[in-house]
């Protein structure tokens, strides 16, 4: 059985090589270089410790996107799901030309951030401007009160399509049966919702949450090309990008002012804050999915 | 889930026994007014992208006046020295198959070899490459281009700025959950045909690529669909790997180089985005099945 294993290795071989090289030594690199003095310019580093840690929590730019990241996360995640759900429940109704809807529903998922940015920009600062679709006469992504409420919209609308393609999977896999025995015992239409359907989707709602959750919270494209963190504001008593959310901040610490250490420093906090936000979300719904 | 078998099941849920009335009305209604908010933003690209600047400006939801601005404002576009349109929308084609070919014969092989040699080793390769998954790129993304360029240096063939580079960075961040998806299905898939084959003579590797590959063709597409719209549409890699700058750009590196170079003129930006929707909207028009399967089944799994 020689020859098995060595050509079972010479399978592994490419994926693992490349996988090694692309996201496992460079993330080790990453948590090394985080506690250095590393600029990008210089070929050597020296050791700092956690310095670039205890920096980023005094720097009202940090701050500002941290809150601004979760509560765009939170807005995300039920805005998506209220709508992806309701979309759902349409697409399984009886309305006629559903799978048509359906497909329509979808399209936004496709089209990148980038370029979706691009589109939107024009759409609030020109169309909605154009009928007087505006906040205060102004744009509602010139305004710092309505920007992050702008920037969930159109992740509404790029994302509940597809999140509702996975609550219609969901909902085709309930048995008719059950269904119809609840309608026999007379429970109306949103008792059925909720009492039936609902539970019965546990495990999609744990992959809905998850993935609307770690989305929104990387959020970098459409950030990047809708608002580019705009409109600034006063906090702390600097100037700083009200709407600049958590990915961009890193990219910009590294990018605009060279400052590579702190960019990784807070790369690596952004991965634990990620990780232990979707392990809890993860773990909780789990434990609901077992009770229900 | 077959087709036939979805479109039959369709609508049992939504009011199982009651009749067509007022309430399936108001659905319909509802239907036919979100399905126009959401198509109205593509709407208006197409619209605005068959006028001028000044037009634009006028009125941005007008109906055009003259249809042929569409194909100047291309026209435009094509020419426009600084920033290739056609290399990018080239470059994007070749980076997307070259990957998508890399991620998905390298992975089906990765995946095989893991399910059927069955070892503590191979549990422990497996998991590793799972866990990977919640690597978020933003923290690898900085040390991967020293790291990429440390490595062009050493070996004095550059990574960074090559088709090679940025296929490779794609097999690395697309092998994870493409390994994950074949396994699961490879799981399922009975020893007996390969064990078969491997008595009348057939060696290994042949048994793979003539028995295995045939079987894994619904699996292989939900990989090639998950994997090929990202890599179509990522911004930050190939800004990372190829630069801004670089000879190698891609279809979103150039929109965004466009519409800096052109800053607030609607209608060439529009005009960009509209070619850089329009491949994607083609494809989905002609497997659009496929897609939805594919990226809904990407999730789930």
């Amino acid at each position: 059985m020689k020859r098995r294993g060595w050509v079972d290795f010479l399978f592994i071989f490419p994926c693992a090589f490349a996988f090694l090289m692309v996201i496992i030594v460079p993330f080790f690199l990453g948590i090394y270089y985080a506690m250095t003095d590393w600029d990008g310019v210089k070929s050597t580093v020296s050791w700092v410790g956690f310095a670039n840690f205890s920096g980023m929590f005094s720097e009202p730019q940090f701050i500002n996107s941290f809150l601004v990241t979760l509560m765009y996360t939170v807005i995300n995640i039920v805005l998506v799901n209220v709508v992806g759900f309701l979309m759902s429940l349409l697409a399984t109704s009886r309305v006629k030309g559903r799978n048509f809807y359906r497909a329509g529903f979808f399209i936004p998922n496709l089209i990148g951030g980038i370029v979706l940015g691009y589109i939107w920009q024009f759409i609030f600062n020109n169309v909605f401007y154009d009928v007087g679709l505006t906040y205060m006469g102004q744009s509602f992504i010139a305004r710092r009160e309505t920007v992050i409420w702008a920037m969930s919209a159109v992740n509404t609308w790029q994302y509940a399509g597809y999140i509702m393609m996975i609550y219609v999977a969901s909902i085709q896999a309930i048995p008719d049966s059950v269904m119809e025995a609840a309608n026999v015992d007379g429970a109306n239409y949103v008792t059925r919702v909720f009492r039936i359907m609902m539970p019965m989707m546990a495990s999609a709602f744990t992959i809905t949450l998850f993935l609307t959750l770690t989305n929104s919270f990387k959020q970098f494209d459409l950030n990047f090309t809708l608002t580019n963190g705009g409109p600034a504001m006063r906090f702390m008593g600097s100037a700083i990008r009200s709407s600049q959310l958590l990915a961009m901040d890193i990219y910009r610490t590294a990018n605009q002012f060279n400052l590579m250490a702190q960019a990784q420093a807070k790369a690596v906090v952004f991965f634990i804050i990620l990780v232990v936000f979707s392990l809890a979300q993860v773990y909780l719904n789990k434990r609901r999915e077992v009770e229900a | 889930m077959s087709v036939q078998k979805t479109s039959a099941i369709d609508g049992k849920h939504a009011s199982s026994g009651e009749k067509r009335g007022a309430g399936i009305i108001i659905l319909e209604i509802a239907a036919i007014l979100i399905f126009i908010l959401f198509m109205l933003p593509f709407l208006l690209v197409v619209l605005n992208s068959a006028k001028t600047s000044k037009d634009i400006i006028i009125s941005p939801i007008s109906w055009p006046s003259d249809w042929t601005l569409i194909w100047r404002n291309i026209v435009t576009i094509f020419d426009n020295p600084s920033t290739d349109y056609l290399g990018a929308f080239s470059d994007s084609v070749i980076i997307t198959v070259l990957s998508l070919a890399v991620i998905s014969v390298f992975s089906a092989m990765c995946a095989w070899a893991l399910v059927r040699n069955k070892t503590k080793w191979s549990t422990v390769i497996f998991l590793f490459f799972v866990s990977a998954m919640v690597i978020p790129f933003q923290v690898v993304m900085f040390p991967l281009v020293r790291w990429f360029k440390i490595m062009g240096d050493a070996i004095r063939f550059p990574l960074l700025g090559t088709y090679h580079g940025i296929v490779f960075a794609y097999l690395g961040f697309g092998c994870s959950m493409s390994i994950f998806i074949f396994h699961g299905f490879i799981k399922g898939v009975p020893l007996e045909l390969e064990e078969a084959a491997t008595i009348d003579g057939c060696s290994q590797a042949r048994t793979f690529f003539e028995i295995v590959i045939p079987l894994l063709q619904p699996t292989l597409i939900t990989v090639l669909i998950l994997n090929g719209i990202w890599i179509w549409n990522d911004y930050l890699l190939p800004l990372l790997i190829l630069g801004s700058a670089g000879a190698v750009q891609t279809i979103p590196l150039a929109v965004t180089s466009f519409a800096g170079s052109y800053l607030k003129q609607w209608d060439l930006i529009l005009t960009s985005a509209l070619l850089a929707m329009l491949p994607i909207i083609v494809l989905y028009l002609f497997a659009q099945k496929y897609i939805i399967k594919g990226m809904v089944e990407g999730a789930i799994k």
